[in-house]
């Protein structure tokens, strides 16, 4: 049976302006894998739904995942105040998680996207190009990426560090070629880097989001727009929640 | 102690159930809780034919609720029967609602005859109040005179019993369960959602994509059971309860007001084992309360 359950908070940081880490222990990591996502919950009794978070970093041995978030609204502020020794109520982990395929990869993350995008870079079997577009030179994650890519491209929206301009500007500026990208961001970053895939001729997985309420694929609140039939109510929806967050570039409408 | 309930002669282990819409037809919740432990399994809204649903976003949070603008995503029935209805197979417990919408008589039709031969199909829910579809849904929940002509078209075809599901955004609810009544309704569920609306003010746009939506949640509950007490010494047809029904204390409530059965439906998203904690709940109040059978406090507060 899976459950919600009461997660205790062993680390928090402040990274950047406004993003947040927390490190919690959890019986979620257990079956966790990249890409998948946990439903935070607020301790304020009148906000019902679950803020869902991506995994940034499983620890098996120890039981804790890592979440990487920026403060947006009441709940992610709530969560920001968190520290070591706080409790918090979790499920998970939720939805497919990311494939590990592919010789030579490319990851890439754009702002709040960034973070999923560090577990996997770490399981992919190959060897790892990671691409990660920020606003300025308030980085966060940066180190660790350095530590598990071959290589790691920033882009920035002011052109402080890296490559002035967005991820795919990046991609294009390098003349990336891989087997496989991932992607996960803002809705014109995934387009632009399934665009880029297409052109070159590489397979594109994107992570998708969505408003949710139940997290788990009963309400049908989290769907988004499929190029094919989907299984489920056999139309052309599928649930981010239960389905994704992770879907083939091709399978989805950006 | 006894936690049976009865509802036109389909007999339910217990009161609980959970709300159509917010568990799909169990697969995904039973992940949480056995559903050999409900009184029923109430399925989501199935219509003819697969039915796309809204726009996204459909969900929006608001204070102790939220709103949400599905609009009746479905597979249509002849899926619902070949997947749904058989991995409902397994839970013999348990009795199975299905929950039917259309836009018209004959689509409500089509699909009421399609279940008529399902076994494990142990009653309908008419779902004549969903405020997130244009026609049909809503249209025949808000006139009495079409509540009676759809109640008794339905009830002509039916073969299992029929509830129905009504809508609080009416006037009188009173009236529209009379008119169920007098078309020839088994019982009657209520309430459906209460049509909303949230405006992002940063944006200066709304925040759902079908611009309302339907409010659910604790912060309905009030209204929910005074609509379910006012029912209930308006008909003699049995009521199952609903909205914003999420602990014991809720459940109880609801059937003190006239309900002999209820559902719960937002809960689960906050709290996916919310049908079984508040059967275990009520168990208890039954034993503190020496309450040798649930039935003896069915609308009792006049
Ligand atoms: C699969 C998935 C993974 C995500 N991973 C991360 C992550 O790793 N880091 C991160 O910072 N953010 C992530 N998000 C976005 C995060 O869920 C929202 O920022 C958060 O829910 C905002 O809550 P709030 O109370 O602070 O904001 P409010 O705006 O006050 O929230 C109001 C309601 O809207 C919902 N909501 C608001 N923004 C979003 C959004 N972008 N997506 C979905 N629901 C939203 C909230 O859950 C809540 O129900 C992810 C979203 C999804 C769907
Ligand atoms: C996401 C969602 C989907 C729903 N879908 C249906 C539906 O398909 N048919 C129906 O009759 N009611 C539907 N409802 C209404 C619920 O069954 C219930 O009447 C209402 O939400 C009030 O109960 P609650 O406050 O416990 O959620 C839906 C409600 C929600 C929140
Ligand atoms: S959030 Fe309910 S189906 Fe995805």
């Amino acid at each position: 049976m899976k459950v919600k359950e009461t997660a205790k908070i062993i680390e928090s940081k402040n990274l950047a302006q406004g993003v947040y880490s927390l490190k919690i222990k959890t019986t979620a990591a257990k079956d966790a894998i990249p890409g998948q996502f946990i439903n935070i919950f607020s301790k304020d009794g009148s906000k019902l739904l679950p803020r869902p978070i991506s995994i940034c970093e499983i620890d098996k041995e120890a039981s804790t995942l890592r979440v990487v978030f920026r403060v947006v609204g009441a709940g992610t502020n709530e969560f920001s105040k968190l520290v070591s020794g706080d409790e918090v109520e979790v499920m998970g982990p939720l939805g497919n998680g990311f494939p590990l395929e592919g010789e030579k990869s490319i990851v890439v993350g754009g702002g709040i996207g960034v973070p999923p995008m560090l577990e996997l870079a770490k399981q992919l079997p190959g060897s790892v190009t990671a691409v990660m577009g920020y606003r300025n030179d308030d980085m966060f994650l940066t180190e660790e990426f350095t530590d598990v890519a071959a290589e790691l491209i920033i882009a920035t929206d002011d052109g402080s560090v890296g490559v002035h301009g967005t991820v795919v500007d990046a991609m294009n500026e390098n003349n990336l070629q891989a087997d496989v990208i991932y992607a996960c961001g803002p809705k014109p970053m995934l387009r632009g880097a399934a665009a880029y895939a297409k052109e070159h001729g590489i397979k594109c997985y994107v992570s998708m989001e969505e408003r949710m309420a139940c997290g788990v694929g009963a309400c049908l609140g989290c769907v988004c727009k499929s190029t094919e039939v989907d299984d489920h109510s056999h139309v052309h929806n599928k649930r981010v929640c239960k389905d994704g967050p992770v879907f083939l570039a091709t399978e989805v409408e950006l | 102690m006894n936690t049976k309930v009865t509802i036109a002669g389909v007999e339910f282990q217990n009161p609980i159930m959970e709300a159509s819409g917010t568990f799909g037809s169990g697969m995904e919740y039973s992940e949480f809780v056995d559903l050999n432990q409900l009184g029923a399994v109430v399925t989501k809204g199935v219509a003819n034919v697969p039915w796309p649903g809204n726009p996204t976003p459909r969900i929006a949070e608001v204070s102790s609720g939220m709103l949400n603008a599905i609009g009746l995503q479905n597979p249509g029935v002849e899926v619902f029967c070949e997947r749904d209805l058989k991995f409902l197979e397994q839970f013999v417990d348990t009795k199975v609602l299905v929950n039917v919408c259309g836009h018209s008589a004959e689509e409500y039709i089509e699909v009421v005859d399609r279940l008529s031969s399902e076994s494990r199909v142990d009653m309908l829910e008419i779902n004549i109040s969903c405020p997130n579809v244009k026609e049909g849904g809503i249209a025949f929940g808000q006139d009495p005179k079409a509540v009676e002509e759809i109640t008794r078209l339905v009830k002509a075809h039916a073969k299992q019993p029929i509830v129905m599901k009504l809508s609080p955004n009416v006037t009188d609810i009173k009236v529209m369960a009379k008119a169920a009544e007098a078309g020839g309704a088994d019982a009657i569920s209520l309430i459906n959602t209460l049509t909303g609306m949230k405006i992002d003010v940063e944006r200066q746009s709304f925040v759902l994509a079908n611009k309302t939506g339907g409010m659910s949640g604790p912060a309905v509950h009030p209204i929910a059971v005074r609509m379910v007490y006012e029912c209930a010494n308006a008909v003699r047809i049995p009521i199952i309860g609903m909205g914003g029904i999420s602990t014991w204390e809720d459940a109880v409530e609801m059937m003190l007001a006239g309900a002999t059965a209820v559902s719960v439906g937002t809960a689960n998203f906050f709290n996916p084992t919310a049908t079984v904690d508040i059967l275990a709940g009520v168990k208890d109040y039954m034993i503190r309360k020496n309450i040798e059978d649930i039935n003896s406090i069915i609308g009792v507060v006049k």
